[in-house]
């Protein structure tokens, strides 16, 4: 399982990556921003993706989308780790087809809910 | 031309005299008595806007000199207080990084210690209880309570470790003062800049009120709405449990989602 962390803040993606290395995901890649993920994405066979939406350069929605469109990359799971709780875009979010949604500030308990719940429908 | 400058109520009580006199003289037909009395009444107006402009700018200027911004240029080695501030949360975020990233090494160094003294005291008990049973040989006993030993020396130093860690844990939340220190000197400069600004406003009003000039407020607003764009993000919202239109935690989330039909 190959996980890729997208957030412009080195600790938040440093706090994620030590959630997952937890829950047993040690595979993890990071990104700053929607314009250093996407081609990693592209290129890189993985099978997670965790993004945050506010970044500098292409934001986390825009990533969802240009990931929805794209052929290869469409299937991917994606959980969106934001801070952003308008419910306009939360239901935006919902609409560009994330697969998960967890505000900030969260827990580990709530990360590991919608990480399993996640797998559940994709493997089930 | 009168030199006088002429004062709010000035230009006003000027005003109504001149349209009374322009009244009378349309009334005599005398009409370049009229175009004089015009001629004057825009005389008056001129000098009431030069007037005010100029007391714009001389509240400009000192407004400017309290944001103690430098236009100019030349004083490049005073830093104002603008950017100072900018300067100033600069500080907090590189100062809460560093915290951050502090407090992560110093657990990331604890925990193998912790898991390390976890599974060695649960496999030590394992081989405790067959000894109580009287499992255990004599040169399996020998290794034993070498083992038990070890892990009391090694529980020893890493319970120094570790409560050293905790400390250090604990001293890289001293961020917390010097930050709010420095955000409340910001936040009491922003009110500041606020204030000033709102003079501002109030005299450029004053200004709109001599020309005539009138705004389109509803058009203003759709302009100040039509830049917004909601797909940038917004950040954290503050008053979170006073909106309607915003969640208050992950309960929200997951309601609005499964209505959704997640």
């Amino acid at each position: 399982m190959k996980i890729l962390i997208v957030d412009d803040f080195s600790t938040m993606r440093r706090i994620i990556k030590n959630l997952l290395r937890d829950l047993g995901f040690t595979n993890t890649a990071e990104a700053d921003d929607g314009v250093t993920a996407l081609p990693m994405l592209q290129s890189g066979s993985f099978d997670f993706l965790v993004t945050d939406w506010n970044m500098p350069g292409m934001t986390g929605i825009d990533l969802l989308r240009a990931v929805r469109a794209d052929e290869r990359l469409k299937q991917l799971p994606v959980l969106m780790v934001t801070a952003e709780a308008k419910r306009d875009q939360i239901i935006e979010a919902a609409q560009a087809g994330v697969n998960g949604y967890v505000v900030k500030p969260f827990t580990a308990q709530v990360l590991k809910e919608k990480i399993d719940k996640i797998f559940e429908r994709v493997n089930g | 031309m009168e030199h006088k400058e002429p004062h709010m109520t000035d230009l006003e009580s000027s005003l109504k005299t001149h349209a009374r006199s322009l009244m009378e003289s349309l009334e005599c037909g005398n009409f370049s008595g009229a175009i004089e009395v015009i001629h004057d009444l825009n005389k008056a107006r001129d000098q009431g806007l030069y007037h005010e402009v100029g007391k714009l700018t001389r509240e400009l200027h000192n407004s400017i000199v309290n944001f103690q911004v430098d236009l100019s240029g030349s004083h490049a080695a005073e830093v104002s207080e603008i950017s100072d501030a900018s300067e100033r949360l600069n500080y907090v975020v590189r100062m809460t990084e560093k915290a951050a990233n502090r407090t992560m090494d110093l657990v990331e160094e604890s925990a193998p210690l912790v898991n390390e003294i976890g599974s060695e005291s649960r496999a030590l008990s394992a081989d405790w209880a067959r000894f109580m049973r009287r499992e255990v040989g004599a040169d399996e006993f020998r290794e034993l309570a070498k083992r038990i030993e070890s892990f009391l020396e090694q529980s020893d130093r890493d319970s120094s470790k570790l409560s050293a860690h905790l400390n250090d844990i604990l001293l890289a939340q001293d961020f917390q003062d010097l930050t709010g220190q420095v955000i409340k000197r910001v936040t009491s400069m922003v009110t500041e800049v606020e204030q000033n600004l709102l003079k501002l406003v109030c005299m450029a009003s004053q200004i709109d009120r001599y020309t005539g000039i009138q705004h389109d407020h509803d058009e203003l607003r759709a302009e100040q709405k039509q830049q917004k764009e909601p797909s940038r993000g917004e950040g954290p919202q503050i008053h979170a449990d006073k909106r309607e239109d915003v969640v208050s935690g992950q309960v929200d989330v997951d309601d609005l989602l499964s209505s959704l039909g997640f």
